[in-house]
Parts: structure tokens; sequence; C-alpha cells
């Protein structure tokens, strides 16, 4: 008879064992999955876990591509796990990061085609801003009128949606595009665009902004008070309130974070990566982002951990798609697989497994 | 740093040698990009019976490989890039928001060549293809104006380019020539792939009183619902008769498969040159599935005089007299439309009611 004991305190050793588990248990269920599709197991693994790091082909393209596919990942991430600590549940960073991408958009073709030092930093200063602005709407119906803010963060994503439609198809348009949707590419004008810093690495301004935002997260949760009252609501609300802990600054703020850097990924995305406003320009980091912050045990260096595996499997997926034929639905499967198992074995951190009979109390 | 750097471009030499020396004997690699799911029974679907056919026509002379539901953007851009490095020869870029990471990629790679679907940038190394679909449309068109009953015809647009309203305006014509009290409701969903959308935009219309539906987004979720609620509606891109047996009237069929063929064959015969083609219904890049017995012999016979005459190049979908929406001339009596103009289209003509969203 298999009975579970919870543990008085997270084990820290399974706390730091899991997700390696959980990332082996996976390659096993997923390599089932694949023979069960006719394809090599082991051939499949290593195209999406070996290959994008180390195969000499690839490599040398696919490691900076990590970055830049985990660089909005983890700048979104890292302001969620703020909330998600405090059981404040920000789940629109996506509509957070088009509209960051809009605001920060719209001032770049404002100064079209003015050269000047200045255009970039205020593009990003009105992609924070904007992105800030959206979470500002959940925050203040929470703390006013005590609305649910899953529910309206949630359905401003759609909003969002709507706008950046109408914005690629009217305001933003590119006058000299020929009618097509899309506005002008940002990417191609110097003063707004958003390059690759050192040629060939990958890095650009929005992924040296994950990494800041990793530091400053680790050090706010760890070492400074807010952080403390950040874990504290979520662990024990009432405890937190008797310590003084003011839950609507908390909501506001937590709120205001993650908008904000959700605004900058968006903002760093679209003058870089992506280049210009698409009506289809958001292509669901802001959700990713969030199984991203859960993988990385809403912890920051966890989160950086995270976000590049997380990169490395699409990445990795999209080559075993044309190399080994695997369909994209088995690639999703394989990384819904990941989530499954890390929160299955969740379990061993904080219970632990006794076999036998049940001692008589 | 000197030795490594050495090194790493000895390795590169040798591996560029060695990929030129495998190009010789190796069988030709031909990629293609999907915008869905190869199961959508759409628009990605019939490109990948393009490459099916392909691969059946050369047999071990070529290698086919694809990436489904690719977002458009910047993974586009990756996967292509991937694509080129891991030695493809040709790649397919099988939508129009593939365009840009298209060019950018070709840039790249000189020596790799791209054919884009659907798009108007070409380069030394990127060719354009495109169907004129709008010639089935305006098939349909003429059959839903005889078929409608409630005299509402509902039209589920994906994106408001000018592809799509090239579609709607030759839909509209012919629909409007075949009975001139018909009316069209004009729904976007803002995808090529989203079935619950389409599924709630073909309930709203019928809603509205629509009887006939047509679409231009890839699922098959429109032909279910049609086949549901007992209305009828027309296949997009792929036959969708096994969705909606008795809902089907008739599907414009995109068949890319000769053209594939011919563009490989091209690569083979090392005679591939970049070009712009938009074929149509002559060249059966855009087919008519065979129509419903629903639909009363007379009409079944005139659309496909409609058809037939289309193809022998005697009448075109766009001829004058006609109007924009707001009332000025386009097109004067006996004018026919420009392919320029068509391939920027981005107004109604008159009678449409609602507005291109802007």
């Amino acid at each position: 008879m298999i009975r579970l004991i919870k543990r008085p305190t997270p084990s820290r050793f399974w706390t730091a064992a899991t997700p390696v588990l959980a990332v082996l248990l996976t390659m096993i269920a997923g390599g089932l999955m694949f023979a069960a599709l006719g394809k090599d197991p082991v051939a499949a693994i290593r195209t999406i876990f070996y290959d994008p790091l180390f195969d000499p082909n690839f490599a040398s393209y696919s490691r900076p591509q990590l970055l830049v596919k985990a660089g909005p990942l983890i700048l979104i991430a890292v302001g969620l796990s703020l909330g998600f600590r405090a059981g404040i549940w920000n789940i629109g960073a996506e509509g957070q990061y088009i509209i960051g991408a809009l605001c920060g958009a719209a001032v770049g073709l404002a100064f079209y085609p003015a050269e000047g030092w200045y255009i970039f930093p205020l593009m990003v200063m009105a992609g924070a801003l904007g992105g800030w602005a959206w979470a500002m709407i959940p925050a203040i119906l929470k703390t006013r009128f005590n609305t649910n803010e899953i529910l309206v963060s949630l359905l401003l994503v759609y909003v969002a949606q709507q706008l950046l439609a109408a914005m690629a198809l009217g305001r933003m348009r590119n006058p000299q595009g020929g009618g097509f949707p899309g506005s002008r590419n940002l990417s191609q004008y110097p003063a707004a665009s958003n390059p690759e810093l050192i040629a060939g690495t990958g890095m650009h301004w929005g992924v040296v902004a994950a990494f800041i935002a990793v530091i400053a997260g680790y050090i706010l949760l760890q070492r400074h008070m807010l952080g403390f009252q950040i874990r504290l609501s979520g662990q024990a609300p009432r405890a937190a309130r008797f310590a003084g802990v003011n839950p609507a600054r908390l909501v506001v703020f937590c709120l205001g974070v993650s908008g904000a850097l959700a605004g900058l990924a968006g903002l760093f995305e679209v003058t870089g990566p992506a280049g210009q406003i698409t009506i289809d320009f958001n292509s669901g980091y802001g959700f990713t982002a969030i199984i991203v912050a859960f993988l990385g045990r809403l912890h920051p260096v966890g989160i950086l951990l995270a976000g590049l595996l997380m990169a490395l499997t699409y990445i990795g997926g999209e080559l075993a798609q044309f190399m080994l034929g695997i369909p994209s639905a088995a690639i999703q499967a394989f990384q819904g697989m990941l989530l499954f198992f890390l929160l299955a074995v969740d379990l061993l951190s904080n219970y632990r497994i006794q076999l036998g009979r049940p001692e008589v109390a | 740093m000197k030795v490594t750097q050495l090194l790493a471009s000895a390795a590169m030499a040798l591996g560029l040698a060695a990929s030129a020396a495998m190009a010789q004997d190796d069988p030709v690699k031909v990629g293609f990009i999907y915008v869905g799911p190869i199961g959508d029974f759409g628009w990605s679907h019939e490109h990948n019976i393009g490459r099916l056919a392909v691969e059946e026509h050369f047999g071990d002379a070529v290698e086919t490989t694809y990436v489904e539901s690719v977002p458009e953007g910047a993974d586009a851009e990756r996967v292509l890039t991937q694509m080129a490095l891991s030695g493809h020869d040709l790649i397919f870029t099988t939508s129009f928001g593939y365009m840009d990471p298209t060019i950018n990629v070709a840039q790249r790679f000189p020596n790799v060549k791209f054919e884009h679907a659907t798009g108007y940038k070409t380069a030394e190394n990127v060719a354009v293809y495109n169907a004129r679909f709008y010639e089935g449309r305006a098939v349909i068109g003429h059959i839903a104006g005889k078929m409608t009953e409630t005299n509402k015809i509902g039209y589920i647009g994906s994106y408001p380019i000018p592809e799509v309203i090239q579609g709607i305006n030759a839909a509209y014509i012919h629909a409007k020539k075949a009975n001139p009290d018909v009316q069209f409701s004009v729904v976007w969903a803002y995808s090529w792939f989203d079935p619950a959308k389409e599924a709630d935009a073909a309930n709203a219309l019928i809603e509205q009183g629509v009887d006939v539906i047509m679409q231009h987004t890839d699922s098959t979720a429109p032909m279910t619902i049609a086949e549901d609620r007992g209305i009828v509606a027309f296949g997009q891109a792929s036959d969708m008769a096994n969705f909606g047996p008795n809902a089907q009237l008739t599907a414009i069929v995109d068949n890319w498969a000769p053209y594939y063929i011919e563009r490989v064959q091209a690569v083979i015969d090392g005679t591939w040159e970049s070009h712009s083609v938009w074929h149509g219904i002559a060249e059966g890049m855009v087919e008519i599935t065979p129509i419903s017995d629903r639909v009363p012999e007379d009409v079944r016979a005139e659309a496909e005089a409609l058809s037939a005459s289309i193809a022998a190049g005697e009448y075109h979908p766009f001829t004058g007299p006609l109007n924009r929406q707001d009332g000025t001339e386009w097109l004067a009596e006996g004018e026919v439309a420009d392919d320029e103009t068509l391939l920027g289209m981005n107004f109604y003509v008159e009678g449409l009611q609602g507005e291109i969203p802007q």
C-alpha cells in the first residue's frame, strides 16, 4: 500500500531535482509517443534537445535564436511570477504585450523618418507605459470594485487583439505598402530599430532587458521588504494583513510591473525580430510565459532556465518537423507533457511516499 | 582566438565543399512551410497534396520536408533559415504573411530558391505564384445567387487583404447578376484557421437569415455548421464534401500539384528562374468540383458555361460597367480590370453593404 505523507516543509532536494526528473520523464513518455507514430524516438529526442545546440549545421544559428525566442518569454514570466507569488493572477500578459508594442510602435512611426538617438528610448518608455496602463484596468477594477482580475485581464486580451487588427489595417498601415495591412518595417528604420547588438549572438535589447529583469526580480524577492510582502501575501494572506501589508497597493504593484514588462517585451519584439505591426503580430508569448513562470517555479533563476528550455523545445520541435516529419501537434503534446510531468512530480517535494501499512496512531 | 577562428573557417570551408559536392548526386531537397495544420482540409491540406504529388512524381530523385502551423513573422523567418541551413534546394512558402521573412532569408541564402505563394515581392531567387481564386468565386457567386431563398448570402472572410476582397467582389457581382435582390453579409475572422471562430461566424450569419455560406478561411467548420443547420455552402481550397455531403454545392479546389512538379523539374534541370505567375481555371490551378444535384440542372449548366468561358479567356469576371462602392466609376462598359488593380484591391464594388475594416 502506498501512502502520501505531507512534509512539514518542502524537501530541498526534491525541489531542485524535480525539474530534471520531469524533463527525463518527458523524454521517456515523448519517446514512446514518437515511437507510436513510427518515428525513431532517440533521433527525435536528439533532434529536439541536442541538434539546436550542437549540430554543426544549425548550432551557430539556432543558439542565438534560443535567446531571441526565450527573451520575451523570460521578460514576461518574471513579471507574472511576482503576482503569482502573491496570489494575484494576471492572465492577460498577451494583451499587455500587444498594447506595449502598439504604443511603442506609434511613437516610432510618429517620428518617421526623423533620425535621433532619443527616438528608441522614447519608444521603450511608451511600450512599458502602454503595457502598464493596460494592466492598470484590471488592477483598478479589482481594488475599487473587487472584480476578478483573472477574467478582466484575460478578456482584455481579445480587446487588444481587435485594437491590433484595427491599427494594422488603419492608422498604422504602411502608406507605401500598396494597400496591404501592416505597418512600416521598424527594424529597417535605424532610429527605431532594435538590432542584434553583437552580430551572431542573438542579443538584442529585449534579451538584455530579460537578464536585467531576472536579476532585479531575484533581488526584489530575496532581499527587499516588498518581496517579503509579496511572498507573505501568497503564503498567508491573513498574516500579511497583520504585518501591515496593504493588499490594494500590492495588486497595483504586481499587475503594474507585470504589465510594464509584458509591454516592454512587445516593444522589443516589434522593433526587432518581428519588425512591424501586423494583424497577427502576437504569437502567444503572453500565454506561453504563464507556463514558463510555473515551469521555473516562480523563481527568477528558474524562469531563466525554463524560458531557455521552452525555447529549445520550440526550435528543436521545428527541426524535428522538417527533418523527421513529426507533426506539429505531436510537438505541442510533447511540450504539454513537460508541464504535466513538472506539476505531477511536484508532489515529491511536498509529500513523502510511504510504502507498507499505515502506522497505528 | 586566431587558432579557433582559423579552425572555424576551415570547418566552414570543408562544410561548404562537402555540401556542394553532395548537391551533385543527392536528391533535390524541397521544403514547404504551411500556415495551418495539414489536417485543416483546406488551404494547407491542398499544398500538402501538392507536396505529395511531387514526391510521387519524382520518387527518389526528390526529398520533401514540411513544417506546419508556422506563425507568420519572426517564427517563419527562423524556420526558413533552418531549412536553408539544412541543405534545401527549393522552399515553398505558402502563405501571404511569409512574404517579408521569405525575402529576408532569400537574401542570406542566394543559392537556395524560394517560391512564395500569393505575395508580390520577388528577387533573383524568389519567385511568386498565385491562383486566380476570383474566377472560381465568380462561378460560385452565380450559383449562390440562384440558390438563395432569403436573398441573404453570408461570407466569412479571413483578413481584409486584396486577395480576399477580390473574392468577395467577384462573388457579389455574379450573385447580383443572377439575382438582383441578393445581399451579402461579410464577417471577418482575422485568422486563416480558427475552427471555433469560423463556426461562431457561421452560426451568427445563419441567425441573421443567411441561407448560403461562402468562406475564405481554411477550416471545414463553416461547412459542418451549414450541414447541421440544413443550409448550403461552398468548399474552400479543398473538396469538403465529406464534411457537408448535403450542404456542399461545389468547391473551389486549389490544385498546386502541376505547378510544384514543374518548378521542381526546373530546379533539377537547372533552368529555374524567378518569375511571377497568376494561374486560373484555364491552367488548372483553380478547379471547380462537380456541382451537387441539389442545384437545378439549368443553373448547373450556366455555372459550367461561365467557368468554361473564363477558362477560354472569353470572359473576365471583372468586366465593366462596374462602379466602386461609393458610386464612382471603376470600369467603363466592356473594360476589363488590369492585374495590378486586382492585386492591390482595397475597395468594394457598388451594392455591397458594410465597410472594409480600416
